[in-house]
């Protein structure tokens, strides 16, 4: 996940400090260099880096901080604060105009990521009620109009377009007639990837700009870009004034230091982050947050989110009373874990738990969601009182179980064994005695 | 315009960046001290060139101050241009093809620039008088299709297809045994864009590859894999590089938009760390702006002064 492996470097970095009573000027000059090893080798911008690393070694090679009694205490808090000042305050909201329709104008390179942000966004904003309408303003890569228009089909949103050869000015004002006759209170323009030193087509966007006036200007930007960010940034924003970022592609394993130049080049927020293949796969960034989890404070407000948005709240309180009592069966299992993997991939959950973001342990484990429809079948082949008293399970019921849920003999030995220790756990957990080795999740060792 | 000025004009934004500044640490200062290999530091890792290879080199170059007694930075300078040639010495760029039916994958993250290089080499070949068939194996992203057909269109070539969401490899069998039935010199197979982090995805590719193995196995055709790389990518590069080789082992690599701003360092990376030859480079927009790599060149276009 995005900021998972700088997260690790950083906190290996920062537990070496804990570690130490006192410190000294070159403890602190040590632990510096490989935190700007860790933002360089996440494609933080080199300047960025520079001025960053020099900023904490004002402020920490201090006497205050020195002759404090936790020297190491203060250091790290130090580099937290400084990294929430590099990533820049608290959540942004889209602007939204008082006199619809609003308007968002979605700009970048090509390849980032734009049409597929555009559909992304269209349908958080249907989500939340508004009207949106998809304008392709694209009319130069082949089929990028096609492209906005099946996502629009997919969404059930309505994309205008007046083909490929009219300029995308005239399709910028005519979007907005569209818009007020057919009820849309918020248009998303696609307009077509460029190199922002095209003077040209950057001439083109400002055009369009000047027609339209948008509300809102998204400059998408690749999480894996390099060194390079900041130029594109800079340029873009220079140009048009741009209001937001989004930043795509973090579900894979860049490191996303390009987020951090970007916000610190140009001072505008990351408004989005994409975070999959799937249309519902943009989410609303939380800079405060992601510092945190950086710096594996865990991001616990968004899972509390994420859990509110999909848990139901009476099954919660049924399966906390059965939990004390030590109740909990395989049913109830299933259950939990549907509701669980409502709520998004294993491993974006676990990145948010805290002490969980930077663990070697989570980076190694490969959470197989097609492990996961194991288990679900094999409990699916069981009858109810199986569920409810594994151990009534002999062999020749294990015999059937496997072969019902097309697993084997052994997956479904392991998963009961698990649950037995699942069980365990809780008992210990409701005693309030879990073990010092923390907590381990059940079903993934 | 010749090549060379093509890809020196294509390279001009990276000679900016790199060469002026590069000649301007070696000259104008006495000695050489710490400050100005903290200076070509920042210039390296600012190329994109990763911090590794950037840190290797430098260490090299300090073992050559050492060894070589080198006093003046000039010297020194010669050394650098030599340590960067040896990273990218051996690599023959382009593409050749045989006597038979190439098969070529293409193969790439989301928005690496997979579909237009396509449209390039097939481009290429078509005008040298070569039947080129494509396939559009990309049956995920919504309109991927449609931009390859269009593409065949201009450019008159056949596009094997079938519709958006349909099995990849059956596409790749498909268009393997149209290939072999028309008698064509090239065929190009397009993929979805993935992200190397997607085992699904990835385990997806697999397949596609291991049909196509078996259908040129059979058809005595020769298949050759094709990494595109986006020159505005930082370091992530490399892991894209590493798990794409993982799984389908790539035989070169497209580094696409070196037009822009972006200094293509990373090429040197993904040479150093993966051995991984550079077959083509994208330069511009228009066809002709996919070139063959040449490292002399590229090297020369890099580092000389205009």
């Amino acid at each position: 996940m995005i900021f998972s492996s700088l997260a690790e470097k950083l906190q290996d970095t920062l537990a070496k400090l804990r570690g130490k009573g006192k410190l000294s000027e070159d403890d602190v000059k040590a632990a510096l260099k490989e935190v700007k090893m860790a933002l360089l080798e996440a494609d933080v911008n080199y300047k960025i880096v520079k001025d960053f690393v020099k900023k904490i070694e004002e402020r920490a090679v201090g006497k205050e901080v020195m002759e404090s009694l936790t020297p190491a205490q203060q250091v790290i808090k130090i580099v937290n604060e400084e990294l929430q000042n590099l990533m820049g305050g608290t959540q942004s909201e889209l602007n939204i105009s008082s006199k619809p329709p609003t308007i968002i104008m979605m700009v970048g390179l090509q390849g980032s990521g734009k049409t597929t942000s555009a559909g992304k966004l269209a349908r958080i904003l249907s989500n939340k009620g508004k009207q949106p309408l998809l304008a392709a303003a694209d009319v130069y890569r082949p089929a990028a109009i096609r492209q906005l228009q099946v996502l629009g089909e997919r969404l059930d949103i309505p994309v205008f377009s007046m083909g490929d050869k009219k300029d995308p000015v005239d399709i910028a004002k005519g979007s907005l007639s569209y818009a007020s006759s057919h009820n849309c209170d918020t248009i998303i323009l696609d307009t077509a990837g460029r190199l922002h030193i095209d003077e040209e087509m950057m001439e083109e966007l400002k055009l369009v700009k000047t027609a339209v006036e948008p509300d809102e200007i998204l400059l998408v930007v690749d999480a894996m870009t390099g060194q390079d960010a900041v130029n594109v940034a800079d340029n873009f924003d220079k140009k048009l004034n741009i209001d937001g970022i989004v930043l795509t592609k973090t579900d894979g394993d860049a490191r996303g230091g390009a987020a951090l130049s970007i916000k610190a080049v140009t001072g505008k927020p990351i408004k989005f982050v994409g975070t999959g293949e799937k249309l519902a796969d943009l989410e609303q960034f939380h800079p405060d947050r992601m510092a945190s989890r950086i710096l594996g404070m865990g991001d616990v407000l968004s899972l509390i989110e994420k859990a509110e948005k999909s848990i139901d709240k009476k099954k919660a309180a049924e399966l906390e009373e059965k939990l004390r009592k030590n109740e909990f069966t395989l049913e109830d299992f299933l259950d939990q874990m549907d509701q669980v993997r409502n709520m998004g991939p294993m491993d974006q959950l676990l990145g948010m738990m805290p002490g969980m973001s930077g663990s070697k342990q989570l980076k190694n484990m490969q959470v197989d969601e097609k492990q996961l429809d194991h288990i679900e079948a094999i409990i699916n082949s069981m009858t109810p009182e199986e569920r409810r008293n594994p151990s009534v399970i002999n062999g020749s019921r294990r015999k059937r179980i496997a072969q019902g849920s097309g697993t084997n003999i052994q997956e479904v030995n392991r998963l009961l064994k698990q649950f037995k220790q699942t069980k365990k756990m809780m008992k210990q957990l409701n005693s309030g005695k879990l073990g010092k080795g923390g907590f381990k999740m059940p079903f993934f060792g | 315009m010749n090549f060379f000025q093509r890809l020196k004009n294509g390279l001009k934004k990276t000679q900016k960046g790199l060469v002026d500044r590069v000649s301007s640490i070696f000259s104008g200062r006495s000695g050489i001290d710490d400050d100005l290999f903290e200076e070509l530091e920042e210039v390296l890792i600012q190329a994109d060139v990763g911090v590794k290879t950037t840190f290797a080199l430098i260490e090299n170059l300090k073992e050559d101050v050492e060894n070589e007694d080198i006093k003046e930075p000039e010297v020194l300078m010669d050394y650098f241009h030599k340590e960067l040639k040896k990273l990218l010495q051996d690599e023959e760029g382009g593409i050749g093809l045989d006597d038979k039916l190439n098969i070529i994958m293409v193969v790439g993250v989301n928005g690496a620039g997979k579909t237009t290089t396509i449209a390039k080499i097939a481009g290429r070949f078509k005008e040298q008088g070569k039947r080129v068939m494509l396939a559009a194996g990309d049956t995920f992203r919504a309109g991927a299709i449609e931009q390859l057909q269009i593409w065949g269109d201009r450019l008159g070539i056949n596009v094997i297809s079938q519709q958006e969401g349909s099995d990849a490899a059956a596409v790749a069998y498909d268009a393997v045994q149209a290939a072999k039935a028309r008698e064509m010199d090239l065929l190009i197979i397009d993929t979805a864009g993935r992200l190397h982090t997607q085992k699904n995805l990835m385990e997806e590719l697999k397949k596609v590859k291991r049909i196509i193995d078996a259908q040129a196995a059979e058809n005595n055709a020769s298949v050759e894999v094709l990494l595109v790389l986006d020159a505005t990518t930082g370091q992530n590069a490399i892991s894209q590089a590493k798990i794409f080789n993982d799984a389908v082992k790539v035989d070169g690599i497209v580094l696409t938009k070196l037009d822009g701003t972006a200094k293509g360092g990373i090429v040197v990376a993904v040479k150093n760390e993966l051995n991984i030859p550079i077959k083509l480079i994208g330069v511009g927009e228009a066809a002709e702006d996919l070139q063959d790599f040449n490292p002399e060149e590229f090297i020369k276009a890099l580092f000389s002064a205009e």
